[in-house]
């Protein structure tokens, strides 16, 4: 982690959202790198809500333990500890959790409040002192009762984590979404009618942290949509309490496709890097033979001269993905790898992927890229093609034939093949 | 020896197994989109669908069933990482 000297500032203070909800979270304005992947020009917030009913106080997330001091300050001055009914747990990544245990410690009668999924990972994070708690498991619909406030849970799973959920105060109409409409960007006046331009963090975080998850995010904009929210309370950043709905339909409108698709056909991209023309060949014999299916469009790139990032947005809209690669020191080439990198950006999980190759003396490559596509959730049907040296005429209708496969496969139009467990 | 028919239909193949096959053996060996996170019964990665042929799989360990819950699978989901096929014809894909 990067950080820069922080600027001194006043002790923290509670701040209100509305009567009895306060945010009582705390300032990184230091933190330049997040996460190892993400970068932040003025520092980030790890935003915590406390909310008063006439039957208790919930805790909506903490904070990174590095600011548990900051947190328990704040938190002591809107509300005693034998007063805590409630901790709602709305995601489980450590710069929420990281005074959890410390506050379980001071209001060990507080009920757990976390999404079924989220109960493995709160075992891990309390070890053996979670039998001693009492875990409440919420779904969509379920409330906690404050007295004259009650929570409702809403479950909004894979935005970031397989836990996530969002929270709903009813009668004051406040969503606390925690990384869902969040961003990395530090201003101590908080508000987002208050707070500088944060609309460039705001979108770098979606396409960061939300945008693998694109599927997940609309179906948790489903259940957010019908609610009457007055404020957006995120667990990074800005609390969106003017025009909240304009940020919801401005996720939809992040979640829209980059490019919008122009033809029916299934889509198929061939991406290669060649050394001496081998590798090549082999490709645009591959889309030669992807290309005698009218179901299906072929598109051919050479890697070494294109842009990642544009790729990225053409295989986040296609239906497949084969990567051509040379076998270089045993291994495939980093341009290869780095465009393979990249697409931990994007949803690949179901896409068919395949790799083919020329190599000198070992043609580790392709196996190596296969691997690498089905750690990316993808299909791999078709067993990709290594060649040594320079194709043949026979080997450049193998590539084809290689290339009417995975068309069948796009398709739909695969003849079933059975084998034996010995032949693997 | 007894065996079973996996069939994989993401990629459109069956494979002949020895009764005790556990499916994570198979699917990465062909390509199957089934993906893998600990490999241990305790994360949910693997989460597959059953198309056909749940009755011949072996019942779910208490350990298995606990993280079917917690990740809220449906009746038809199993871990893949977990079940054995014990015979007949079993037809999966990813979840």
């Amino acid at each position: 982690m990067n950080t820069v000297q922080p600027i001194p500032r006043p002790g923290p203070v509670p701040v209100e959202l509305a009567p009895g909800v306060h945010w009582v979270g705390a300032l990184d304005p230091g933190l330049r790198v997040f996460d190892v992947i993400l970068r932040t020009a003025n520092g980030t917030s790890y935003n915590s809500y406390a909310v008063r009913g006439s039957g208790g106080v919930a805790v909506i997330d903490t904070v990174k333990a590095e600011f548990s001091d900051a947190f328990f300050a704040q938190l002591e001055q809107v509300a005693r500890y034998d007063e805590i009914t409630a901790l709602v747990l709305n995601h489980l990544e450590p710069d929420h959790t990281g005074a959890v245990a410390e506050l379980l410690r001071r209001a060990p009668q507080a009920r757990i409040h976390v999404a079924p999924r989220g109960l493995d990972m709160l075992r891990a994070l309390l070890k053996d002192d979670f039998a001693d708690y009492q875990v409440v498991k919420v779904r969509t619909g379920d409330t906690a009762d404050l007295g004259d406030r009650t929570l409702r849970f809403l479950t909004t799973p894979y935005v970031h984590w397989p836990e996530t959920q969002c929270t709903y105060l009813e009668e004051q109409e406040i969503l606390f979404t925690c990384d869902l409409m969040g961003c990395h960007f530090c201003d101590e006046r908080l508000f987002n009618d208050a707070v500088g331009d944060f609309r460039f963090s705001f979108e770098y975080y979606f396409d960061h942290i939300m945008r693998p998850f694109r599927r997940h995010v609309s179906e948790a904009l489903d259940l957010i949509e019908p609610l009457a929210i007055s404020a957006i309370a995120p667990a990074h950043g800005p609390v969106l309490r003017s025009h909240p709905r304009e940020y919801i339909t401005h996720y939809r409108r992040l979640l829209t496709k980059r490019l919008a698709s122009e033809v029916a056909q299934k889509t198929l991209l061939i991406f290669y890097v060649s050394a001496y023309g081998a590798t090549s060949q082999m490709a645009a014999a591959v889309a030669e033979g992807a290309s005698e299916n009218p179901d299906v469009r072929v598109s051919l790139f050479d890697l070494a001269v294109g842009e990642v990032a544009p790729f990225v947005d053409l295989i986040e809209e296609a239906d497949g993905i084969v990567l051509g690669t040379p076998t270089i020191n045993g291994d495939a080439v980093k341009t290869v790898w780095d465009l393979l990198a990249s697409l931990v950006d994007i949803e690949t999980k179901g896409k068919l992927g395949g790799a083919f190759g020329s190599y000198g003396w070992t043609g580790e490559a392709v196996a190596m890229v296969e691997s690498r596509l089905q750690g990316l959730k993808m299909r791999v049907p078709v067993k990709g093609i290594r060649i040594k040296l320079h194709p043949t005429l026979p080997e450049l209708e193998d590539c084809r034939d290689y290339g009417r496969q995975l068309s069948a496969h796009l398709t739909g139009t695969a003849e079933p093949r059975e084998i034996d467990f010995a032949s693997l | 020896m007894a065996t079973a028919k996996l069939t994989f239909s993401d990629v459109s193949l069956t494979v002949n197994v020895p009764s005790g096959t556990r499916i994570i053996e198979i699917s990465e060996k062909v390509g199957a989109g089934i993906t893998y996170g600990c490999r241990e019964g305790e994360c949910g990665t693997c989460l597959t669908k059953v198309e056909s042929g749940a009755e011949n799989l072996t019942e779910p360990s208490v350990l298995e069933q606990r993280v079917l819950k917690e990740n809220m699978a449906a009746r038809d989901e199993r871990l893949a990482c977990q079940c054995q096929v014990l015979g007949g014809e079993i037809k999966v894909r990813p979840a």
